[in-house]
């Protein structure tokens, strides 16, 4: 039975109608046990017998061409068995849904840091030895790779609606502010790994990657082979954020080793190795303008942005993408500029867009109601637009404005003091809020459900890279059969499994689990021509099929295997309506007054994001994302070097994180209660990334609250917090 | 070279390069992948074992400096089977997302909870003779257990949590 | 790592030449990325007498091998010389405190993303290949001492707190035993970076010595930085102060993360000492506190981040603050 389902209109509510009462519930991660007892396996934590190790070796130049290498002296090396250059390796990793390989550059050198060649040893300690030990030489080009220097920029046809320039101009009060925000780093705790062998011209491949069908054919791709001869395996990813949606240059290194060699090659990459290759968030630099009426109607927006890529990949943060569609105005303007350079190529890192432009435009919304001397909640509320302010669409379901009333009644947003007013010993304390934002979306998902009695197994190559995808697909599937959780089987991350959408852009639990809902569908269908009665009519709860006055146990009914698998993709809905998660971001904070530090004292979002399918995992992803909008405001920040362009900040000391201690107990998250019709067959919107998409931005507009100053470059760390305190 | 070690109350003789770290012998000689390699600098925490009781960064130990040394790593302190209190708690409050650093987290806070009994002050103590387990010393102390997720507040719920259980 | 010969000393004199390693957070972390390569090793971890914290006279003689957590932890340390466990606390983290010890702090190389990166040149890591960082990124650079070759910060915490408290460190070399003061230990990097102290072949530090506690006193380390913990400082302040009335009758300060070595400036302390405390003093004292203009642009921020830290800590240490709030109340011994 193979069910494939086009999004052309609302579906029924059907998990509101059915009984086992698993959907939503905050069910514990059923991977959990092995989390925590480290036997959740990871790419890395595989050794096949035979494995040999593998170390990338970098370029140390930003452009040119590799002219040789002395190979020799670290062949010599005890246990080093090959120094592998090869015109399939790639240049930096795939961007999220390319499907096909990445550039190939063979002996050129794009950007300090590219990985040129591959050692392979007995041990990791040889191999690490001889990468590091072997000479490259080169012929070196001059490069451009600063961003605000390049002499190659693109800019883009701007995005607008109305007449933005009579409507800035006629403004009565008008806001024009330029912001920074340096590169940042996914940083996932797991370094990117690969472990590749060859069985005659089949290869499989183990590897920390978030979009397993996509990587497969990246790999394919990239070896010139037929996708057929590929598997790839990732059923625990050691968290993704963007940065492993693409097949990596260790995995292409590791499968060009591992058949040139004849045996099993792992390659993990360095922490080092991470932080020069792995895709980056760009740097942006930002102007938002607004122009308003005196009595607080916004009548003018525009946010241009430039950032920056290296040539060859199509990626440009979508820095603007909310500003878009947050609020209304008579004239609308975006423009995009992307410089291009010789440094680390720039990719998906969560909430590309949001991620940087809300922590800009909703630091000037808040300017704004400074310069109107209205409250910022107020303005935002006055200025929520019908439909989309771009392309008129409707809104498919938008809570924003109960989001903002509800976090204010909760968060005490009335008891807002003067800015500048409020301290404890050296501390001054502020509060502040912002929107959130984070546009939804469906991608083509297949996933096949089987069960046997009351056993259900369910199979995609869909990722849970710390999502909470093995505990989603569990409860769908628990929900749809009348099963407990428990009875369910999830099993993810194998190419040979149906194809999902993957874990990126928040879309996986949407996507994977529309099409997992489908496939249950099939079934239910299944069981009530076995039950005899109408699929409308059949009640599934603990193992129990009733309906039309018949009942029956599922064991009895299903006494050998049945399957179902469907497919689902977008359909006229994403044409006529326009999806987004929407919330609030409240924050608290203490600056201190001599030294600029900044702590955030407590948080909260409430946030409407389509049905919630594990109230649990649900919030943990708001409240990761939420922490990420802490980092971005408070202390992340990469610098490269304005020579070379090679990424100074390349490890987790000078890279900062946020740690235990940056983050408040008082972390609040609010789920409003929504259906998105519009969106999927299950109503669901992404969570993953609506979370930060704002946060950043509470943080900045309740340190301009608590000190009167107002930061445009970020992250606000100490050194820029004393001089606008100096100031 | 070679040397004897205790991993989780068994006794092992490994044969080894001098560069080999306590980490990579875990992982690779003795088969206990569950100590993670996040930066293999001591910039993380995720290869937080205990080490004669106390909590170290194995990346930054060398074997061949270890011999006669205890070690407990994760696998030694519950399976999937059969939990610890803090390992059920880390369920419970979802104190992970990716997984990836929850062994480091544990052994960390396993480290802790005692170095608390011990009445050791830390950074944030209000009284060096004191240590009390509140939120901001729990934060303190597990700060070198970097959570990418962020995790944070629920990991430290669960330590709370656990802990109360051992009171 | 380079391939290197594995050497435990038994005994004092089982120590043969080569790399000493003790704790190894740092050696080890440079020795991965082949910043320093040894071709021997000597590990010095089991050698006796030297994990011990004794009093010796009113003060306390630390042994080079007492880990940071067995020091900062240590009931007479606690007591007597609190800033000492302060400083301690505020590096690092639990893990790294549980295995650095007393000697291999005060002796870690600097964190300057340079000198850790060797497709740069730093004539720290090979005289006179050049400075990558005069002209590259530079905000965790030093502001006093530095010279034309190198601009590299010394990171520790302990080495500050120990500074301000007049500790001694007790070296064992081929012609006995010498004691010099912990200021002194370190070289200005002039045309020599790589030479950092005055240690010569065959030394081993094998103690620190503290002097009588200063009694009375009230003792803070305070520690800005990137993020709230596990973080390198960009400036520290280490204070001890005692009063009478409201008159500063004795002082004593150290500042992290803005040289070579722990710095003092004894020109402060001058104007302080015998004054009643006083915003108005702190601020006169502070203009002593910074170069003019710092030596890499980046670091220019650090003249007034130092500034403000001190005198926010003089405020705290002589009860001008209102110590209501967070961190800086904690910070307070």
């Amino acid at each position: 039975m193979k069910d494939h389902f086009t999004m052309d209109s609302p579906q029924p509510r059907l998990l509101d109608e059915t009984k086992q009462g698993v959907i939503g519930t905050p069910m514990d991660r059923p991977d959990g046990p092995r989390k925590v007892s480290g036997t959740a396996d990871y790419t890395a934590d595989h050794a096949p017998d035979g494995m040999a190790h593998g170390v990338l070796v970098r370029a140390t130049i930003a452009r040119g061409r590799i002219t040789g290498m002395d190979r020799d002296t670290v062949l010599g090396i005890d246990g080093v068995i090959d120094v592998i250059t090869d015109p399939r390796m790639i240049r930096n990793p795939a961007q999220g849904m390319a499907g096909s390989a990445p550039v190939q550059t063979g002996d050129e050198v794009h950007y300090h840091g590219q990985p040129i060649a591959l050692v392979v040893a007995e041990t990791f300690e040889a191999a690490r030895d001889a990468a590091q030990r072997l000479t490259v030489h080169y012929h070196a080009e001059a490069a451009a790779v600063s961003p605000e220097t390049t002499p190659d920029t693109e800019t883009d046809d701007p995005v607008t609606a109305g007449d933005f320039d009579s409507s800035w101009s006629a403004a009565e009060v008008q806001i024009d502010r330029a912001y920074t925000t340096p590169s940042q780093a996914a940083a996932a705790m797991e370094p990117h790994a690969a472990i590749a062998d060859w069985q005659g011209d089949h290869v499989t491949l183990r590897s920390a990657l978030q979009m397993v069908r996509f990587n497969k054919a990246e790999l394919a791709d990239t070896l010139g082979i037929d996708p057929s001869k590929v598997r790839i395996l990732a059923p625990f990813v050691g968290g993704g954020f963007g940065s492993k949606l693409g097949l990596g240059p260790e995995a292409a290194a590791a499968a060009i080793a591992a058949q040139k060699l004849g045996r099993p090659v792992r390659v993990v990459m360095t922490r080092q190795t991470v932080f020069d290759t792995v895709l980056r968030r760009s740097e942006t630099a930002q102007r938002v303008r607004l122009g308003a009426t005196k009595d607080g109607r916004i009548t003018a927006i525009s946010h241009d942005d430039r950032v920056s890529n290296i040539d060859g990949e199509g990626f440009a943060e979508p820095v603007s993408q909310a500003s878009q569609f947050l609020y209304g105005a008579d004239g609308l303007s975006f423009t995009q500029t992307v410089a291009r350079i010789a440094a680390t190529p720039a990719g998906s890192v969560r909430a590309p867009g949001e991620a940087v432009g809300m922590l800009a435009f909703e630091a000037a919304i808040d300017e704004l109601a400074d310069a109107l001397g209205m409250d910022p909640l107020e303005l935002r509320l006055k200025n929520l637009p019908e439909k989309h302010p771009i392309d008129g669409r409707p809104y498919s379901a938008r809570r924003l404005a109960d989001c903002l009333t509800e976090g204010a009644a909760r968060f005490g947003w009335a008891d807002r003091w003067q800015a500048g007013t409020r301290r404890e010993g050296d501390w001054l304390i502020g509060i502040g809020m912002a929107s959130a934002a984070r546009s939804n979306m469906l991608v083509k998902s297949s996933a096949r459900v089987r069960l046997t009695g009351d056993q259900a197994i369910v199979e995609t190559d869909m990722t849970d890279i710390g999502t909470g995808t093995y505990a989603i697909l569990a409860q769908i599937t628990a929900e749809m059969l009348g099963l407990p959780a428990a009875n369910v089987t999830v099993r993810l991350g194998d190419s040979d499994l149906p194809g999902a959408s993957g874990s990126g852009g928040s879309f996986g639990a949407n996507s994977a689990g529309s099409a997992v809902f489908l496939a249950a569908r099939k079934l239910r269908a299944e069981i009530a021509e076995r039950l005899g009665c109408d699929a409308e009519g059949l009640t599934l709860q603990n193992g129990q099929a009733r309906g039309d006055n018949r009942e029956a146990a599922l064991t009895e009914l299903v006494s050998e295997e049945i399957l179902a698998e469907a497919t689902i993709q977008k359909g006229k809905t994403a044409k006529s309506h326009f999806s987004s998660g929407f919330g609030a971001h409240f924050a608290e904070v203490a600056v201190n007054e001599w030294t600029g530090e900044i702590r955030v004292r407590r948080m909260l979002g409430v946030m409407s994001m389509g049905r919630i399918l594990n109230e649990k995992t649900a919030r943990s992803q708001a409240l990761g994302g939420m922490i990420w909008g802490i980092g971005a405001a408070l202390t992340e920040e990469m610098q490269s070097d304005p020579r070379d362009g090679h990424i100074v900040t390349r490890d987790l000391a000078n890279y900062h994180v946020p740690a235990h201690a940056d983050v408040p107990g008082d972390m609040q998250v609010v789920f409003l209660e929504e259906r998105d019709d519009w969106a999927n067959p299950i109503q669901t919107k992404g969570i993953g990334e609506l979370g930060i998409s704002g946060a950043g931005a509470a943080v900045i507009n309740a340190i301009s609250h608590a000190t009167s100053k107002r930061a445009y470059d970020y992250p606000v760390l100490p050194d820029r917090m004393v001089a606008l305190l100096e100031g | 070279m070679k040397t004897y070690l205790s991993v989780n109350a068994k006794s092992y003789a490994v044969e080894h390069d001098p560069r080999r770290t306590l980490l990579d012998t875990l992982r690779d000689d003795l088969g206990l992948p569950g100590t993670k390699k996040g930066c293999d600098h001591g910039q993380c925490g995720a290869c937080t074992i205990l080490l004669n009781g106390e909590r170290v960064n194995a990346c930054l130990c060398l074997t061949a400096m270890h011999d006669g040394d205890e070690i407990t790593t994760i696998e030694g302190i519950g399976s999937p089977e059969l939990l610890s209190e803090l390992q059920k708690a880390f369920v419970e409050k979802d104190g992970y997302q990716c997984g990836f650093c929850t062994p480091g987290q544990i052994m960390s806070a396993t480290a802790l909870l005692q170095e608390i009994a011990n009445g050791a002050p830390s950074y944030v103590s209000d009284d060096l003779d004191s240590a009390a387990l509140t939120d901001a010393e729990i934060a303190e102390r597990m700060s070198g257990n970097l959570c990418r997720c962020s995790a944070y507040p629920l990991i430290r719920e669960a330590i709370a949590m656990a802990a109360e259980g051992k009171e | 790592m380079r391939p290197f010969d594995y050497h435990r000393a038994e005994t004092f004199d089982d120590v043969t030449s080569g790399q000493i390693i003790a704790g190894g957070t740092n050696l080890l972390d440079l020795m991965k990325i082949q910043v320093m390569t040894p071709e021997a090793l000597v590990d010095i971890t089991r050698l006796e007498g030297l994990s011990a914290i004794v009093p010796e006279g009113d003060g306390l003689r630390i042994g080079a091998l007492v880990t940071n957590s067995a020091l900062a932890y240590d009931p007479l340390v606690r007591a007597g010389w609190p800033l000492l466990s302060r400083a301690i606390l505020a590096g690092a983290s639990a893990q790294i405190r549980n295995k650095a010890t007393t000697g291999g702090n005060l002796l870690q190389r600097t964190r300057c993303p340079y000198f850790y990166d060797t497709s740069q040149p730093c004539n720290k890591r090979t005289p006179g290949a050049g400075c990558a960082a005069i002209g590259g990124g530079g905000r965790m650079l030093a502001l006093f001492g530095t010279s034309d070759h190198c601009l590299a910060a010394h990171p520790s915490d302990m080495a500050v707190a120990l500074t301000a408290l007049g500790a001694e460190v007790e070296i064992h070399g081929a012609n006995g035993t010498r004691r010099v003061p912990l200021q002194d230990l370190y070289v200005p990097p002039a045309d020599r970076p790589d030479r950092e102290t005055i240690l010569e072949t065959g030394d081993l530090i094998t103690a620190v010595i503290l002097p009588a506690p200063k009694s009375g006193s009230r003792q803070g380390y305070r520690k800005v930085r990137d993020r709230a913990s596990y973080a390198f400082a960009l400036v520290s302040v280490a204070g001890a102060v005692t009063m009478e009335g409201g008159t500063i009758t004795d002082v004593s300060l150290a500042f992290g993360s803005v040289a070579p070595k722990p710095w003092t400036i004894p020109e402060v302390e001058q104007m302080l000492l015998g004054q009643p405390a006083s915003d108005d003093l702190f601020r006169r004292a502070a203009d002593l506190l910074a170069p003019d203009p710092a030596p890499h642009p980046e670091t220019e921020y650090k003249r007034a981040l130092l500034r403000r830290t001190f005198v926010a800590t003089m405020r705290q240490l002589t009860g001008l603050a209102d110590t209501t709030g967070t961190d800086i109340a904690r910070a307070e011994a």
